[in-house]
């Protein structure tokens, strides 16, 4: 079983059970290889939250050496945590890091990046960073937003002199750039060695992605830099024109 | 006079007395300012903690594993921000009193122990409206009273007195900080039930050393 999950898991505190089983079950639906132990309500299953449920639950994580990020929601919730985590062996509090986060694009964010391989380190920072996603981000300089892309077909990747690799692609699929494409897009782009935009927004993030509403027939300029630049856009690209294997 | 661990156990009695007898006080003034549940709370997490200390089969060894039983049982049992704001405050307490007796020192060591608990997990200051607001001046007046060579006994008993001043003290603020920050300016005019409680609490550590001279 040690084998079976990311070396970072995750810990959902909740005031209730089923609001932390439903954010650990979307959670996990983009970051499957990720341990997420939801820990909510009290032990009657009544409203707040658990010194021991928390307590298990970071035992169950913290298991086999890995590290944790911990998610909570309101108020108590984040007591509690940091009381389990002065009440457990330092050796264990040592690895586990309760965010500041929104609870959901925080758990979910927080999945993909260890989904992807990424350290306590990222993780933490990506579910930090999902509280400004709906802020709204600002594309960056000489980025288009989504637009219909009825005008022209997708371009190949293609290296210009400074070695920025440009491309752009339509989105095929009924849905469009949902959830599920999202987070399998972001997967995807972490295993390269590349800083992928599209249309401005951080390619490996699920959650700007998701903020594109990109529909069907939406054009998205693809930009990438760094060594596996153009591995990394031609695999976005493809992904997209095949439409994620959905209708 | 020192304080041993058979008034530690008098003092979680008396604790759990306290609480019960004043729970509906305390619901009362959490229901003005807070979600209402805060003498329900402590009366259930205290009736747990004596349970527990019932059930041991020998008497702990140190004054700290008593109050580390208090701080993991109310931890469990109280839901709410109660729960681990006395749990902490417990748990610092119980790691300032790994002893089997404590001089009058050693009681200014827990009752500052006990706010840097509740300070640390609230991250609130005085004059919030909070818990805070009973045990800066509890920690306060009994540094002062063992400084003029008071016995334990009046060092808590001087802790207390300023507790209870504190929390009525916190009747005109705006709470900042808590769920009765929710309610802004109408906070003001209201007896911070948490304040309120841990003056309880203090009594109660007092009225035991008293009990125990």
């Amino acid at each position: 079983m040690a084998e079976r999950w990311a070396r970072v898991a995750l810990v959902l505190v909740s005031h209730s059970r089923a609001l932390a089983e439903g954010a650990a079950e979307v959670a996990a639906q983009m970051a499957p290889g990720v341990l997420i132990v939801p820990a909510g309500g009290l032990e009657d299953g009544g409203i707040g939250t658990s010194f021991d449920r928390v307590e298990a639950a970071v035992g169950e994580a913290a298991a086999d050496g890995r590290a944790v990020v911990v998610l909570t929601d309101l108020g108590s919730a984040v007591m509690t945590s940091e009381s389990v985590l002065e009440a457990v062996e330092p050796d264990v509090a040592a690895r586990v890091r309760v965010a500041d986060a929104p609870f959901v694009e925080g758990a979910v964010a927080a999945g993909v990046t260890a989904h992807g391989g990424g350290d306590l380190a990222a993780v933490l920072a990506s579910a930090h960073h999902a509280g400004g996603t709906f802020e709204g981000f600002t594309p960056g300089e000489g980025d288009r937003p989504a637009v219909d892309g009825a005008a022209g077909g997708s371009g190949a990747a293609a290296a210009d002199a400074d070695g920025v690799v440009r491309a752009s692609a339509v989105v095929r699929n009924r849905l469009g750039l949902h959830a599920r494409p999202a987070a399998v897009l972001a997967r995807a782009l972490a295993a390269y060695d590349a800083r992928v935009r599209v249309n401005g927004a951080n390619g490996a993030s699920v959650l700007e992605l998701m903020k594109l509403g990109a529909g069907q027939g939406a054009r998205l300029e693809v930009v990438g830099e760094g060594p596996q630049a153009a591995e990394a856009v031609q695999r976005f690209v493809s992904a997209v024109e095949d439409g994620f294997g959905e209708e | 006079m020192t304080l041993d661990v058979a008034w530690a156990v008098d003092w979680v009695r008396r604790t759990a007395a306290t609480v019960t007898e004043h729970r509906d006080e305390l619901v009362e003034l959490d229901r003005l300012i807070g979600d209402g549940d805060h003498g329900e709370n402590l009366a259930r997490g205290f009736a747990a903690v004596l349970s527990k200390l019932d059930a041991l089969e020998e008497p702990p060894a140190q004054i700290g594993d008593v109050l580390r039983l208090v701080a993991t049982t109310l931890m469990s049992t109280v839901g709410g921000a109660a729960g681990p704001l006395y749990g902490t405050a417990y748990l610092r307490a119980s790691k300032a009193t790994a002893t089997s007796v404590l001089d009058s020192e050693g009681a200014v060591a827990l009752v500052e122990a006990a706010l840097d608990g509740v300070v640390t997990r609230g991250k609130a200051g005085p004059g919030e409206k909070t818990m805070v607001d009973a045990w800066t001046p509890a920690a306060a007046a009994a540094v002062e009273a063992a400084d003029h060579g008071a016995p334990p006994s009046e060092v808590l008993a001087s802790a207390a007195r300023a507790a209870q001043e504190g929390a009525e003290a916190t009747i005109p603020l705006v709470a900042t900080k808590g769920r009765a920050s929710y309610l802004g300016e109408r906070s003001a005019g209201h007896l911070d039930p948490g304040a309120r409680s841990s003056a309880l609490i203090l009594a109660a550590a007092a009225e035991a050393a008293a009990a125990a001279d």
